[in-house]
């Protein structure tokens, strides 16, 4: 075994200084009737070649993987530049651990303190955390903070928040106590249904809202935000393309207490649902309840700085059953190299790529919106993704698609909204070229 | 003007990015807009968009990026660079052989709501860890879907409870007692407290192992649901009681859930659902080799027995005939735990470590790493102290007992390693111990690594012994010392902003 | 190491001491509870006007790697909270029986004081403990 340096001469040598004759002597307080006694049955050794041949093969058969893809939902296909990948390979950065000894753990201790910065700065927050698993967890966890911090039970949702989340955040809270309140959205604009308000009262804890929405509208933030703080409700946004802090009006300066986020859009690969990045921020009065890790400035007795991860005492290791949540390790690999784009694409990049998803999906509705018997059904701005309502079923249509022109036109709203049949949802991002466009439109016109 | 001398090279004063940013610099490269362009008022009214300009986010190029990120990577201590021995966290060696596989575009490129018929190959992947994970555990029911140990951790209690409420009814509610040893993991009454359950303390005999009296008696108090017991324990004992401590939390109506940090000592030799434990977590980064990346991404699948099977998360991967597909239909799940089906790229690592390993390899892998920290322990009793007679699995702890009357602790100890060229071990746990130094060499430690060590933490005792502050003070050797963590968590600054003080603080 | 332990005031033995005046008490953690924490970095106290039974927890005091709930060892009334700790949780630290009084209470029962211990009982006890 190449992973294993110890050559059988050594391990024997090894075993006779621990007074052992053989290996299976290591096992002797294991009782012997749970012993395996046999060898596992999965397969025998397979050789570098053979590994890389099996993953291959079976990569070969996610063909959905190489195709012209008009799916979002959560997950987004974006450019993310070369140095991203090379980076988070250094060994120093992906062989390493959570920073537990500071004077050797400063490259990550930095880059969090950056990446907490950088999250700050486009969530419109003044804290952030080191990162959660993803965008679901995250929201999860900013109910619960949010009981803890109004000590009230009960949550109001919008019904356009993602439904996996939604899925998520209902399992974390099933044995707390706290009830989950849905607002509806408004047939015509595809935003929240104004009249549904109502159900903000004065037991509520926070209001939650996801802007750009399932649907891909974006929300009028600021006034849901008076509306939440009018009955004394912390306000929760849900962002899951984070591409769209480029150009859309941070949470924060509308008024957001709590902002979670999925990160995968900033240079992580879509890799089947995960590992993607859950981005959570928050006001300042707030740090104490929060989930996750933190890194902070710290000096040595020189007077020269560092950071060490800081307000430890909120966490498991420390509180235990009481603590802030239960989560330890976290994506901090991904959260480097989402760290590492953002400081790539800078302050243009990150403008100039936003703009780029909002143009090349203004142009795809505008095309698709002219497809006889197709329509837009709902008439709010959206960012990059928007429905669409077909002439007949629209998992039809997109079967159909997929098969006759080998194009995937995005996500069916039937997946969750069963009043939906002929609704489907299109991403368009800046790596769809127009050319994916203009056939994506051919292709419907040919299909309906 | 005054010229100033350099007397380190740039990489070990590289500010924070923002520092270094400077108006106009790019570092990215996108194609030209190829559509045609729209009013943006149009797109986005002016008052849903941003008016800050992002300010503070940095302008720096490609290769600003790429210097800066280097250095500072400098700065941390890595699996690579030598022996990473922090108790119950295996810190194996990551092959590059893994990181290659999970970035076969076939891989990468996968939306999770593509349709699954041309998802075959991710969709089979994750039902054939499941198959040889189950194989590994002696638990049939596997969710790949937790993301790390600890919400692995929560999902195994959920199902606990789950299966409770099913079988129990209403009675259920009076069974809400989590047992856990008092040298536990902190994330194990935490995730019980997310589960709705109270924790209820287990003491450790002094032998280092579950106070099987001191269990039963818990028992009888009633209202048991479960146990969450870690094998071997944090001390690195293996619970030889463990048939009886699961027969005993049986009697009592209760389940038995194992924490499977420290399986690194077991794959191939003995398996959890053998010894009668009802719902185990892995975590595919410590066992399974996934890189740790500094603090994640992990994977920590739930694996169970078949009568917890149908509370898993949904949506379960199965197989029906020659097509893999995702099921939700699963009226008593407890839910999902998380968007989609779980951290894939770290599934696709974890198989591509089972391949290469295979049946004998992963027997040698436990072997080596248990035969490692028995050796260490040999090796090292004369001059630690030892709290526990028993021989070790596959880490070894200590206490500073030997040091400590000279004035030097397990926090110097570890702090002068670092000067010897090693990470530290985990330090101060378990609980039990006070003082602890928990070592876990792992198998990819070769004999010289492991004298080496050996030798520096026989040097540092004699320093201790006899040149006490000079431990006392350590690490001498680093680019930053020993950071003023009080002041930090009074005053924190969590975040860069423009008015902050730079590397030295000017008194 | 002697402790110091002021003659003047009550002790618990859960390390707090009390001062009577007026059927109000001032309570705080003790110079040996502060000793035993190390460096304090946040204090939480509840607000004026919560009510507290003897023994229960009314806030904590962490250290860097250490939460310590802080108990009431008389019953009643919160009615002033020192919420200068929170920019300066280090008195705890510096100053235990001064400037890092934790709460005034106006107690439901003046007399409950006498009951706990003296300067020297309480010395005494932690000479047994130690």
């Amino acid at each position: 075994m190449r992973y294993i340096p110890n050559s059988p001469e050594e391990r024997k040598e090894m075993l006779e200084i621990v007074g052992l004759e053989s290996a299976d002597e290591l096992f002797r307080s294991i009782p012997s009737d749970v012993l395996l006694n046999r060898k596992l049955n999965i397969t025998e050794p397979l050789a570098e070649p053979e590994v890389i041949g099996a993953m291959e093969s079976l990569a070969a058969r996610n063909t959905a993987a190489t195709k012209p893809s008009f799916l979002g939902a959560g997950v987004y296909s974006h450019y993310s530049p070369t140095i991203v990948d090379h980076l988070i390979q250094r060994s120093e950065f992906f062989t390493s651990y959570t920073p537990y000894q500071p004077e050797i753990s400063q490259g990550t201790l930095q880059y969090i303190f950056e990446f907490q910065t950088l999250v700050c700065q486009l969530t419109g927050m003044d804290v952030a955390n080191a990162s959660m698993y993803d965008g679901s967890t995250a929201m999860a966890e900013a109910f619960l903070m949010a009981q803890r911090i109004t000590r009230k039970d009960k949550v109001v949702i919008a019904e356009t928040v993602h439904p996996e989340y939604l899925q998520v955040a209902e399992t974390y809270t099933q044995h707390g106590g706290l009830t989950i309140d849905t607002v509806h959205f408004d047939k015509e604009t595809g935003r929240i249904l104004d009249e549904d308000l109502t159900k903000l009262d004065d037991q509520t804890a926070a209001f939650v809202v996801q802007s750009p929405n399932f649907f891909g509208c974006v929300e009028d933030l600021q006034k849901l935000a008076d509306k939440a703080h009018s009955v004394g409700a912390l306000f929760i946004v849900v962002v899951t393309e984070a591409i769209s802090f480029g150009l859309l009006k941070s949470p924060g300066a509308c008024g957001a207490d709590i902002v979670v986020a999925e990160g995968q859009s900033f240079g992580i690969p879509m890799s089947f649902g995960g590992p993607h990045l859950g981005l959570f921020a928050c006001s300042e009065k707030y740090v104490r309840q929060m989930p996750g890790r933190l890194a902070g400035v710290a000096y040595d007795k020189n007077g020269k700085r560092g950071f060490v991860l800081t307000l430890a005492t909120r966490e498991q290791h420390i509180r235990r059953d009481k603590a802030t949540s239960n989560i330890c390790t976290n994506q901090g690999l991904i959260a480097l190299a989402a760290t590492i784009y953002m400081e790539a694409m800078g302050k243009k990049g990150l403008q100039e790529v936003a703009m780029q998803n909002a143009q090349k999906a203004a142009y795809a509705k505008k095309q698709i919106a002219a497809i006889s018997g197709f329509e837009i059904p709902f008439s709010s701005p959206t960012f990059n993704e928007f429905v669409v309502r077909a002439p007949k079923n629209a998992n039809e249509i997109l079967e159909k698609l997929r098969t006759d022109k080998n194009i995937i036109g995005g996500l069916p709203l039937s997946w969750h909204y069963d009043d939906f049949q002929n609704d489907f949802l299109v991403c368009v991002t800046e790596t769809n070229t127009k050319k994916q466009i203009d056939n994506l439109v051919e292709g419907l016109k040919a299909v309906s | 003007m005054s010229i100033k001398k350099v007397t380190q090279h740039p990489s070990q004063n590289e500010e924070l990015i923002f520092d270094r940013s400077q108006t106009g610099r790019v570092g990215y490269s996108l194609p030209k807009l190829d559509v045609e362009e729209t009013n943006i008022d149009e797109i986005i009214p002016e008052e849903l968009r941003r008016d800050d300009d992002l300010e503070g986010v940095p302008e720096v190029s490609e290769v600003d990026v790429i210097r800066h990120f280097t250095r500072i990577s400098t700065w941390n201590y890595s699996i690579d660079l030598g022996m990473y021995p922090l108790g119950s966290c295996t810190m194996k060696y990551n092959s590059r052989l893994n990181e290659k596989t999970a970035r076969i575009a076939g891989f990468t490129g996968l939306h999770p709501l593509a349709p699954e018929q041309e998802a075959q190959g991710a969709l089979e992947l994750i039902y054939n860890l499941q198959e040889d994970l189950a194989e590994i555990t002696g638990l049939p029911g596997v969710s790949l879907q937790p993301a790390a140990g600890a919400q692995g951790e929560m999902t195994g209690v959920m199902l606990i409870r789950a299966f409770l409420d099913k079988r129990d009814g209403e009675a259920a509610k009076d069974r809400r007692v989590m047992l856990i040893p008092d040298s536990a993991h902190g994330t194990n009454p935490a995730s019980a407290a997310m589960a709705g359950f109270s924790v209820k303390t287990i003491k450790s005999t002094d032998e280092g192992i579950t106070d099987l009296e001191h269990l039963k008696t818990l028992c009888e108090q009633g209202g048991i649901a479960g146990l969450m017991l870690t094998n071997p324990n944090t001390v690195g004992i293996f619970e030889k009681n463990i048939v009886e401590i699961c027969e005993v939390i049986h009697d009592a109506g209760g389940l038995v859930y194992m924490d499977g940090a420290n399986m690194n000592a077991l794959v191939g030799v003995a398996r959890p659902g053998d010894f009668g434990v009802d719902v185990i977590h892995l975590n595919l980064h410590k066992t399974f080799s996934t890189p740790h990346g500094g603090g994640g991404p992990g994977c920590g699948p739930c694996c169970c027995t078949a009568e917890l099977e149908p509370f898993l998360p949904t949506p379960r991967i199965v197989k029906d005939g020659e097509k893999y597909k995702l099921d939700y239909n699963r009226p008593e799940s407890i839910g999902r735990v998380k968007a989609f089906y779980g951290n894939f790229g770290m599934m696709i690592r974890a198989l591509s470590y089972i391949y290469t390993h295979g049946d004998t390899g992963l027997k040698e892998a436990t072997e080596t790493a248990v035969l490692n920290a028995r050796y260490l322990s040999h090796k090292l009793a004369e001059d630690f102290d030892k709290p526990f007679a028993s021989d070790p699995m596959h880490e070894v702890i200590f206490s500073h007992k030997k040091q400590s009357r000279k004035g030097v602790h397990t926090l110097d100890i570890a702090k002068r390693l670092i000067d010897y060229g090693f990470h530290p071990m985990t330090i101060y746990f378990p609980l039990i111990v006070e003082g602890a130094m928990l070592i876990e060499p792992t198998e990819s430690v070769g004999r010289q690594d492991l004298d080496a060590f050996v030798e520096a933490m026989k040097d540092i005792n004699e320093e201790a012994q006899t040149n006490p502050q000079l431990v006392i003070d350590a690490p001498h050797s680093t680019r930053i010392g020993r950071l003023d963590e009080a002041t930090a968590a009074r005053k924190p600054v969590l975040r860069w902003k423009p008015d902050m003080d730079s590397m030295t603080k000017t008194a | 190491m002697a402790n110091n332990i002021p003659e003047n005031l009550h002790y618990s033995k859960d390390h707090e001491w009390v001062e009577v005046k007026d059927g109000v008490a001032t309570i705080g953690i003790t110079d040996y509870a502060q000793h035993s924490l190390g460096d304090v970095v946040y204090v939480e106290l509840p607000s004026v006007g919560d009510k507290f039974e003897a023994h229960e927890a009314f806030g904590s005091v962490e250290s860097v790697k250490a939460v310590s709930e802080v108990f009431i060892p008389i019953a009643g009334e919160i009615v002033e909270a020192n919420d200068a700790l929170n920019d300066t949780p280090e008195a705890v630290n510096n100053d235990a029986y001064g400037d890092a009084w934790m709460i005034k209470v106006k107690m439901d029962n003046p007399l409950e004081a006498d009951a706990m211990l003296s300067a020297e009982e309480y010395e005494e006890y932690l000479s047994e403990n130690e």
